[in-house]
């Protein structure tokens, strides 16, 4: 987002190289329109510069002395490399000049290398994935003002994902130095402001040892669960003056991660009592595994009782190949639950609640317990450590009878020996029986959702299981890594497919903003690039006009990407949300009049259809579709594996069932 | 609350009565196909009523056509009820008519992918 000329030009560094020959005469007259260059016979469509205009930008008057001594923003970079930053994720803008000059010459463009975004927001959705698939925390850069205002969403999304994002503004805060026009309509007062509400901390340093500060305790708060974005303002002026009336006694502080905070400990073991006691207990997990660790520490725990687990997978917290994972009979289990332990769930009342969006009870909708009476809730959670009151991601309120604010995984420990000391012999026996029956329906589970996926095999629209059946004798040998799913996929991957390891699923978007998909899986693929993993994405159609110039960015870095267009060609959710509202009121959907759609008016992308191949190759991408026989989609993702696996992202457009 | 409830099972009797006076023999499975994606039956339930994250399964093996009619009419769960107004009953009879011609679903143990 480069500072912006309200005056339309057309080809005009050839323009005023031409006109500089006439320059010195032109001078004369500030009115006088600049002779065109010889040969010009086309009529431009923007008005031609003056005179005075090529005084200024053409002619050197005095010799420019470079700046005496280190610059500022070389200082900046060394405090950024001191963070084992990977990259920085960024679409260029005028008020972070300095720093991108520092970070590209005197920083070698390495440790953070730039990358070149063509939206905030993408840039951020990149950082947020990279995150997800490396556990490493990007750099975002951007102008703070019209340039944060286009990040916001991709900010909210990050924050409502306890994704750790360090986002950089520049700004230029002294009214008397800063130029006028544009890069004084793209300054203010407080740029953080306008994150403030979803960012976990921030701060507008100035001096270069206040930067330093600010930057590492920044990067330490975001680290430390729940994760979360932090913010930094970078004033123009600090990063383009000389070091030299900052440089005494200025330091780089050592960064040491804080340890995560763990549940209270008497709390864990008198939570541990009441689940070796449980007859029917259900553990329901949602951003719980940080990291392969925390898998291999639930596991630990589902075993020592029993217990199923019921996965709501805004990360892969559980093997789906374990016969403890029973995420497809959640209901059920809640149903018939005594006890549900509910690690970092993001939405509790919802888990042991029924809403549902029929306008009944004045206007309130059904609300029903789903659990017995008497069942015991317990939570742990790390986000009860951190929340803001105007954003409503902390959710609808739920009583528990022991909740303990703290970070899950890092609590798991404690909790498993605390079961483990709390078990009595007679208990064993109990243990043995459940997990029998566990293993039985965890089997039944596997035939029913092979039977499901046959139903509408043939369809055209390609339906999602076909499509998901069709990709996995591609992947299933390979380390790989599904970085991105619209929710219209919904569990098929989990129901079909081996998902073993951590990075097997990075989970959603988080705020549930459109236009996080594409650019998620750059950045996730980007992370699992020198990792070894092969990426796959299902991309939604309409996330994808939200941000098509991710594809750019993947394709200009090399990034190997598989995105499986769900080309359903609509908003579907929001088709049913004024397909609801028009029966409510006892009317008849409006498909429109001149041109019929396959939704009500608003909903759907069709007419004309958008042709997402020539969009991901005009970006450079390899590309195919649209495919609408689900006969010929086998040979299609082939190919597009074999793209992929030699380094270059490719598309694969499929029409395909709603959801 | 149980006011509400009372009256709409009320509406579920009387639904039932009044469609199955229907004339499902003069109904059209190919209209129904038509009429499936207009009224947005495709939208959580698949094309072919396969069912998905949003809406179950309703094809192949409808529910006994008075079964499905009356929940059509009257459900008040997560999917809206469509009146008479919204969905003639000449309509419900040729989209369960498409319903009905759905063919039967492949065991998937002779679908060579779905046992990889």
């Amino acid at each position: 987002m480069a500072r912006k000329n309200s005056r339309p030009e057309v080809s005009r560094r050839k323009f005023l190289a031409g006109a500089a020959v006439t320059g010195a005469a032109a001078t004369t007259s500030a009115a006088i329109a600049a002779t065109p260059p010889t040969g010009a016979a086309r009529i431009p469509s923007a008005l031609r510069p003056t005179a005075h205009q090529i005084a200024l930008e053409a002619n050197v008057t005095a010799e420019v002395k470079p700046v005496a001594g280190r610059a500022s923003s070389d200082f900046m970079v060394d405090v950024i490399k001191s963070l084992d930053i990977d990259y920085c994720y960024s679409n260029p803008a005028s008020s972070f000049r300095g720093l991108h000059e520092s970070l590209i010459n005197y920083g070698k463009n390495s440790k953070p290398e730039f990358i070149t975004c063509m939206h905030e927001e993408s840039a951020v959705a990149m950082a947020h994935g990279y995150f997800k698939a490396s556990g490493k925390p990007q750099m975002m850069l951007c102008h703070g003002t019209v340039g944060l205002m286009h990040a916001t969403m991709a900010v909210y999304n990050a924050w409502a994902d306890r994704v750790p994002v360090i986002l950089m503004g520049g700004n230029d805060l002294d009214a008397a130095k800063r130029a006028p026009g544009v890069p004084t309509y793209h300054s203010a007062q407080d740029i953080n402001a306008l994150v403030r509400d979803f960012t976990k901390w921030d701060d507008n340093p100035v001096s270069l040892q206040h930067f330093a500060q600010s930057m590492v305790r920044a990067y330490k708060m975001a680290m430390t669960p729940p994760y979360e974005p932090v913010m930094i303002a970078l004033d123009g002026g600090l990063q383009e003056e000389p070091m030299d009336g900052h440089s005494g006694g200025l330091y780089i502080p050592r960064y040491v991660k804080a340890a995560p905070p763990q549940a209270e400990v008497g709390a864990l073991r008198e939570a541990a009592k009441l689940l070796v006691n449980a007859e029917n207990p259900v553990i329901v997990v949602d951003r719980m595994a940080r990291s392969q660790n925390g898998i291999n520490l639930l596991v630990e725990l589902a075993e020592l009782i029993q217990a199923p687990v019921v996965d709501q997978s805004n990360r892969m917290n559980f093997p789906n190949t374990h016969h403890l994972c029973q995420s497809e009979r959640a209901q059920a289990l809640i149903r018939e639950a005594d006890l549900i332990l509910g690690l970092e769930v993001s939405d509790f009342w919802n888990t042991v609640n029924l809403f549902i969006d029929n306008g009944e009870d004045h206007g309130f909708g059904i609300r029903q317990s789903r659990v017995k009476p008497g069942t015991k809730l317990i939570t742990i959670s790390s986000v009860e450590l951190n929340q803001k009151s105007n954003y409503q991601d902390f959710q609808r309120f739920q009583s528990v009878d022991i909740g303990m604010a703290g970070d899950a995984e890092a609590s798991l420990p404690s909790l498993i020996e605390a079961v483990k000391s709390a078990i009595a012999s007679d208990r064993k026996a109990a243990y043995e029986k459940r997990g029998f029956a566990m293993k039985q329906a965890w089997r039944q589970g596997i035939e029913r959702g092979r039977q499901a996926a046959a139903i509408g095999w043939d369809a055209s629209p390609i339906s999602v299981p076909r499509i998901c059946a069709e990709i996995w004798p591609h992947i299933k040998d390979l380390d790989y890594s599904l970085v991105a799913s619209r929710q219209g996929i919904g569990s098929w991957p989990n129901r079909l497919w081996k998902m073993d390891r951590h990075h097997r699923w990075l989970g959603g978007s988080g705020g549930g903003g459109l236009g996080y998909g594409l650019p998620a899986s750059v950045g996730a693929a980007h992370a699992n690039k020198p990792l070894g993993r092969f990426s796959l994405a299902f991309q939604g159609d309409g996330d994808t006009m939200y941000a098509p110039g991710a594809m750019w960015t993947a394709a200009r870095h090399q990034i190997p990407l598989l995105s499986i267009l769900h080309n359903n060609k609509g908003y579907h959710q929001e088709v049913m949300h004024v397909q609801r509202m028009s029966n409510r009121r006892n009317r008849v959907a409006n498909l429109g009049t001149v041109i019929r759609d396959n939704g009500p008016v608003g909903t759907r992308i069709e007419n004309p259809d958008v042709d997402y191949s020539k969009i991901a190759s005009g970006m450079g991408w390899w590309a195919s579709g649209p495919v609408e026989d689900p006969n010929q989609l086998g040979g299609v993702l082939k190919k597009a594996v074999e793209v992929v696996k030699s380094g270059q992202p490719a598309l694969v457009d499929v029409i395909s069932q709603a959801r | 609350m149980s006011m509400i409830r009372s009256c709409c099972g009320l509406v579920v009797i009387a639904g039932s009565l009044l469609l199955g006076q229907a004339d499902a023999s003069a109904a059209s499975a190919e209209k129904g196909k038509t009429l499936f994606i207009r009224y947005g039956c495709f939208q959580c339930h698949g094309t072919v009523g396969q069912g998905g994250n949003a809406g179950p399964k309703i094809a192949p093996d409808p529910l006994p056509y008075e079964a499905l009619a009356s929940f059509v009419r009257t459900t008040n769960r997560q999917m809206p009820p469509y009146r008479e107004a919204v969905l003639p009953n000449e309509d419900l009879a040729d989209i369960y008519a498409y319903l009905q011609s759905v063919p039967k679903t492949p065991d998937y143990k002779t679908i060579p992918l779905l046992n990889e």
